[in-house]
């Protein structure tokens, strides 16, 4: 997506970061992080546990304090206008602050008055929540008995109660059968079309695919960042397919291959990242013969996001554990 | 994590029962005939049907409520069907659940890891449990460390791992006693991509060695990674095969657009006769098609009326998720 071509009012940034750092005493949990985000982009955070997501993300919404770095979000300065801030974000989590014991309406009713909604709006912002998640014939259920799909529905119907231009998700669809979720992700689409922008931090591939840009965090640092078809293009080796007898095995002889950069199992076949294909190809079948074990095929092949993702995390240092 | 009672190691030989079948894989680890668990009105698990083969990597795919859990502690002996059975290795869970223990290692999803204990404490601690003999642990812990790249954290306490770290721990300690059979209830949820692939590691260690293992997961992305897959929904069974064998079954074909703006171009082709189903995913559509090359000038020009700009359209490998939503539909419209 350009995003270039499409006048009109809306402010250019919708969040932008510069230098953005935190630390925790002699930790660094987030290192200088740059980014800008356009209003009604889809803005996915990746990263293995550690990495400095969800920091970067409690500084984004103000729950935090930078040590170093600036930024701003809607035009709020990150600590200055803490107070802004809150007033214009939503934020859903995968473990939802639904109450199960009121019912679909009580629990709008309820986000309304904590989200200070104007008493005048409240019906009309009631009725498109019902309208948008598919719940007006539902309002007096309670929402404990509602299946999970239409429950993260709900959850991001109170999210956004209050209308606001940027919207935080964590791993908002985990663990949703597909068609709820694709019917969720297509109410995301409609409200980034609408012009809110959406962060989602996420550790799924599944989810991450339908951002319009990728921001990959690793040890404090983003280590890449753009749309999910050009971080697959740029994947900085290219990626071999090897099948073999014994794929556990392999894994581990290949990882002491020269110019095999990181190798890993998928299904039964390893996928190996390596510096040149060509030259890997003569040498793979031999050094896995010398410990037993028997090639039965070797092809190149397109790079998934997760092979991107830990090609990425490995080229900066692998993951920091502990 | 809730396991076999002590005695594991001394349970069923490696090969044990081979001689009973006929074909040359000694015939199933697991049948599941008509295996049936209702919670008072509501059924969590309905006529399940299937077996797995022994060293089969075989997954339990489906939705959170799809019956997944509820399957596998039937499995694992630990919960007690409402009717039907499953056999593991031959011997019934319905009938004797407790036979069926010392066969398998089962991992929950909640599984019991000592905080206050290292990462070495925890795997000796469920050695003693499975009676591992004391001359056979250090080969199997270097083997386990090798793949689970624990090793340089023996000494931590297990309260102060990683979520990924934990679970590799857990299974671990599972695998700790060699068993038969292993079911591993969601073993992936919340664990990064780069721990993932070790945990896969060690799974498929174990498979090497001939342990059949029965994996749930509620990511269709990881279907991708067993030798067949049972997709559940609502408590059955929607269809089973293997990965390679759903996609290719999958009706139609599915392209890969991108094109300018990427909403209005969706909604051009939802109307399309052609067109069986179009999804925004980031950057692009995913369009279900009958055939590619038949249907590719229809959609073109479909985009091209409604004033989209097309960059690129390409047949894509289906997806999981693409088989999953088709068999869905398909349960649904009959």
């Amino acid at each position: 997506m350009s995003g270039a071509g499409e006048p009109g009012a809306a402010p250019a940034v919708a969040v932008e970061v510069e230098g953005l750092t935190r630390r925790f005493g002699d930790f660094t949990a987030v290192d200088r992080v740059t980014f800008a985000a356009r209003p009604g982009e889809i803005f996915g955070f990746l990263g293995p546990n550690g990495a400095g997501k969800t920091t970067t993300i409690k500084m984004l919404t103000a729950l935090l304090r930078p040590t170093a770095g600036r930024g701003t979000v809607a035009g709020y300065d990150l600590v200055a206008g803490a107070e802004g801030i809150k007033r214009s974000i939503g934020y859903m989590s995968q473990l939802f602050s639904l109450y199960a014991d009121l019912t679909v309406e009580e629990n709008i009713g309820f986000f309304s008055g904590l989200y200070g909604v104007p008493r005048a709006r409240r019906a009309a912002r009631r009725d498109w929540v019902l309208q948008m998640a598919g719940l007006a014939e539902h309002r007096q259920r309670l929402t404990g008995e509602l299946p999970l799909g239409w429950k993260q529905r709900l959850a991001l119907g109170c999210a956004v109660l209050h209308e606001p231009p940027i919207l935080f998700l964590d791993e908002p669809t985990s663990g949703v059968d597909p068609i709820s979720r694709r019917s969720f992700w297509e109410l995301i689409g409609g409200m980034a079309a609408g012009g809110t922008t959406v962060f989602v931090s996420t550790h799924y591939m599944e989810e991450a695919e339908y951002c319009h840009r990728l921001a990959l965090m690793n040890r404090g640092r983003l280590v890449a960042l753009d749309t999910p078809g050009a971080l697959r293009g740029a994947m900085r080796e290219p990626l071999l397919e090897v099948r073999t007898d014994r794929g556990a095995e392999a894994v581990e002889a290949l990882r002491s291959v020269p110019g095999v950069v990181e190798a890993g199992l998928f299904g039964r076949a390893v996928h190996a990242a390596v510096r040149d294909p060509a030259a890997a190809r003569a040498q793979i079948p031999g050094a896995l013969a010398a410990r037993g074990i028997q090639v039965l095929g070797i092809a190149e092949i397109e790079p998934s996001l997760e092979d991107v993702f830990i090609s990425l995390v490995q080229a900066g240092g692998g993951v920091l554990d502990g | 994590m809730t396991s076999a009672s002590g005695g594991a190691a001394a349970g069923a030989p490696r090969g044990a029962g081979a001689s009973a079948g006929a074909s040359p894989a000694g015939g199933p680890a697991i049948e599941v005939d008509r295996l049936t668990r209702r919670f008072g009105a509501r059924t969590a698990v309905d006529g399940l049907t299937f077996s797995v083969g022994r060293g089969e990597l075989f997954g339990l795919v489906g939705p959170d409520g799809a019956g997944k859990t509820t399957s596998l502690r039937m499995l694992a002996g630990v919960l007690r069907p409402t009717s039907g059975d499953a056999r593991l290795l031959g011997l019934s869970v319905a009938r004797d659940p407790e036979a069926v223990k010392p066969l398998l290692a089962y991992m929950s999803q909640r599984f019991g890891l000592y905080t206050d204990l290292t990462v070495l404490e925890n795997l000796h601690f469920y050695a003693d449990l499975y009676r591992v003999p004391r001359s056979e642990r250090p080969a199997r812990l270097e083997r386990l460390f090798q793949f689970s790249r624990l090793g340089p954290f023996r000494d931590r306490l297990a309260g102060q791992l990683s979520g990924g770290m934990k679970q590799k721990l857990g299974l671990s300690c599972a695998l700790i006693h060699q068993p038969e059979i292993l079911l591993l209830d969601e073993p992936t949820f919340g664990v990064d991509p780069v721990s993932r692939r070790d945990l896969w590691l060690i799974v498929h260690d174990m498979v090497a060695r001939g342990t059949t293992v029965v994996v749930s997961t509620a990511y269709m992305d990881e279907a991708e990674r067993f030798d067949r897959v049972a997709l559940l929904h609502a408590g059955r069974v929607l269809t089973l095969d293997s990965p390679a064998a759903l996609q290719r079954a999958l009706e139609g074909t599915v392209l890969g657009v991108r094109a300018e703006p990427l909403r209005p171009a969706r909604d051009a082709l939802l109307g399309l006769p052609a067109v069986r189903r179009a999804v925004v995913f980031g950057d692009r559509l995913h369009v279900v098609v009958g055939d590619a090359a038949a249907d590719l000038p229809a959609v073109q020009a479909a985009l091209q009326a409604a004033g989209c700009r097309v960059l690129s359209a390409e047949a894509l490998e289906p997806s999981m998720e693409d088989v999953f939503i088709e068999h869905v539909e398909r349960a649904g419209a009959a």
